[in-house]
């Protein structure tokens, strides 16, 4: 399964590197360099990318094998289970393995993220900036994406959140019945945002 | 009146002591065998077996002098597997994204080093930790305020009372806690994997005989001491077919009085992998000679101070018993409390009967059965984890794949968190209790768990719900 993920992120690093062949220095600018891209248009490109790959593992592997042809179940603790890991951990997965890429072109990160976060541990470390993206995801379902800059530590970022939503009832059932859910936790229900992707784009 | 030394004998006594000093030196770095005074401090227990390999750890630069750095591939190089199989709770890729840059202004955890520096015994405290046992607190603060339970609990305490690791959390995690948190001390069916490595060779080997000690081929001239043959021939080797020359003359070389431990990898390479992972191993991984008794910080038996480790030492040469590896060949050298209490052992009693075959395979539990334990091979069966140190330190990576072969979680978290009934080899019932798994299984009656409260029905229902307090 990890060889999979490799593969596929791989597959997200190269692409990514591919279509912004003109931002060559390691840290993009706030603004379009002369014939490159922005920031923006490298985040709205990495997100084409993740949100195919969400597709395809959702549909092809998670759908196909868990709820159609019924071969194997899919776990949160999928290596104790010995199931397939959610899509969410692989989304995770696949973004450990390109932090792990040095000297990418254009350097990103990215990462999914909810104001309703099950895992408390990532609540702590949310930031203003996405939690104002994520809001206004929230309270403008319609909208394709939120976009801000912020800083971090001394390293200013562009920030790109990008709407998740819920898409099929496991995403959602998961959600509402998971036993780490607070109370304060919404009822989500089919195409609701749940969470927003972020992602970050060092800029000078 | 104070002594008054001329010019002339101060020069003469300045060259002498400083000739003497370089000569000293020289001797030391060029010539004697023991390079101790070379080092900069006293090493920890994970590597004073290859601490006068410095470029093991250090890096070097182009012109390949050493460095005082250490960077984390040095690490790796031994560890990383040990990691991976860990499924490693923290990473440094983990603290990568930038909402953990705060993080890392506290303490780096990125990198090995950070925690782990080596030559500082004042400092050190068990894993080889060289930060204060309250590191913790960097990240998780809110952690104790959240928790009822850990209301109170000081950060010093996360890591050091059978609750958390850094690295390996797999028996220690919430879910894992919760769920085995019903079990009784002893299992109902209470036994370790069985081995079928040979009949599986032979299944997939159609071409495999048996071979007897007319058929050995070794060359007219060679003198077989007495009982070789008849040893082979009883062996697993003759079981599969392997013949004298396979090991005494691999690869049409001449003849081979003692086999190279290369040769046993070309067929055990995993076992081979283990044992240079290993403290009984590192040092030839290292490209250090063979670690021997004598250089242990552990108590050795005197008589055994000069015996070399490599893969006949604890497998004889032709009578490869493996349950002579399994015991006995330890007790050769260890000379510890805990391997001298194994003989009173409810352990070393089972271990009896399953060698007397009065017990099922599997029953017994020997030495190696907790520190070389068996582990899935990827390939549907069992393999030795010959790292000894795999599952030793923090000792709750002991749990999975030995404890809760045959202890329920609740009684092995106990038994590995009392130092006094390891010392004693568990002989006798832990004196202490942890109540983690108290915790997490009370947690998940507050979330109203449905893979637990299926589970508590389940065992509420079960005839065998019986409490089985005979560990």
């Amino acid at each position: 399964m990890k060889k999979t993920t490799y593969l596929a992120l791989s597959g997200i690093v190269a692409t990514a590197g591919l279509l912004v062949p003109s931002c060559s220095k390691p840290e993009a600018t706030a603004t379009s360099t002369p014939g490159g891209f922005s920031p923006e248009q490298v985040a709205d490109t990495v997100y084409t990318v993740l949100a195919a790959d969400r597709k395809v593992y959702a549909k092809q592997i998670v759908n196909r094998l868990v709820n159609e042809e019924k071969v194997i179940k899919a776990h949160e603790n999928y290596m104790d289970e010995k199931t397939l890991p959610l899509p969410a951990q692989v989304f995770r997965m696949g973004a450990e393995e390109v932090d792990t890429v040095d000297n990418k072109t254009v350097d990103f990160s990215y990462s999914l993220q909810s104001l309703w976060p099950l895992n408390k541990e990532n609540a702590k470390k949310q930031t203003d900036k996405v939690k104002e993206g994520l809001k206004f995801l929230v309270d403008n379902p319609t909208e394709k994406k939120w976009t801000g800059e912020e800083e971090i530590a001394g390293q200013k970022y562009f920030i790109g959140v990008y709407p998740d939503k819920a898409v099929a009832p496991a995403c959602f059932l998961c959600h509402n019945n998971h036993p780490d859910k607070e109370d304060s936790f919404p009822e989500f229900k089919l195409e609701d945002v749940m969470g927003g992707v972020v992602i970050r784009i060092p800029v000078q | 009146m104070p002594i008054r030394f001329n010019r002339q004998f101060q020069v003469i006594a300045w060259l002498l002591l400083s000739g003497g000093l370089a000569a000293w030196w020289a001797h030391i770095f060029f010539q004697a065998e023991d390079k101790t005074a070379l080092l900069p401090g006293r090493t920890s227990s994970g590597h004073y077996q290859i601490e006068l390999q410095c470029s093991a750890c250090h890096d070097t630069k182009p012109d390949g002098m050493l460095v005082s750095a250490v960077s984390n591939s040095a690490c790796l190089k031994c560890h990383d597997q040990d990691l991976e199989e860990a499924d490693d709770s923290h990473p440094p890729i983990k603290f990568k994204k930038p909402e953990n840059r705060p993080f890392l202004a506290k303490i780096d955890a990125q990198r090995c080093v950070t925690c782990h520096t080596e030559h500082k015994p004042d400092a050190t405290g068990p894993m080889g930790v060289t930060v204060p046992a309250d590191y913790c607190t960097y990240c998780h603060q809110s952690t104790v305020e959240e928790r009822e339970t850990h209301k109170g609990l000081g950060f010093e305490t996360c890591a050091t009372s059978g609750c958390h690791n850094f690295h390996d959390n797999r028996a220690l995690y919430e879910r894992h806690l919760a769920l085995h948190s019903l079990e009784p001390p002893h299992l109902p069916d209470a036994h370790v994997p069985t081995l079928d490595s040979l009949r599986r060779y032979i299944d997939s080997h159609a071409e495999t005989k048996p071979l007897a000690p007319e058929d050995a081929d070794a060359p007219a001239g060679v003198e077989l001491p007495a009982g070789h043959l008849g040893n082979w021939s009883a062996d697993a080797h003759a079981l599969a077919g392997v013949n004298c020359s396979d090991c005494h003359q691999p690869a049409g070389t001449g003849w081979q009085d003692k086999v190279a431990m290369q040769t046993c990898a070309g067929c055990h390479a995993d076992e081979e992998a283990g044992f240079l992972r290993g403290k009984h191993g590192m040092r030839l991984a290292a490209g250090l000679p063979a670690m021997n008794p004598s250089m242990a910080r552990q108590p050795m038996r005197a008589e055994a101070a000069h015996r070399t480790l490599d893969c006949t030492s604890c497998h004889g040469a032709h009578d490869f018993d493996t349950r002579h590896a399994a015991h006995s060949a330890c007790l050769q050298c260890h000379d510890d409390p805990h391997t001298r209490a194994y003989g009173n052992s409810t352990h070393f009693a089972a271990w009896q009967l399953e060698v007397e075959g009065k017990a099922p395979a599997g029953s017994g539990v020997s030495c190696a059965t907790c520190h070389l334990p068996r582990v899935e091979d990827g390939q549907g069966g069992h393999r030795v984890e010959h790292n000894q140190n795999a599952n030793l330190t923090p000792n709750e990576k002991m749990l999975r794949p030995v404890c809760q072969q045959c202890h329920g979680l609740p009684f092995a978290i106990d038994a590995l968190f009392d130092r006094s009934l390891i010392q004693g080899n568990f002989t006798g019932l832990p004196a202490v209790h942890n109540e983690s798994t108290d915790w997490s299984r009370q947690r998940a009656i507050d979330r109203k768990d449905p893979e637990f409260l299926e589970l508590l029905r389940k065992s509420s229902a079960s005839p065998d719900n019986k409490e089985n307090t005979d560990p």
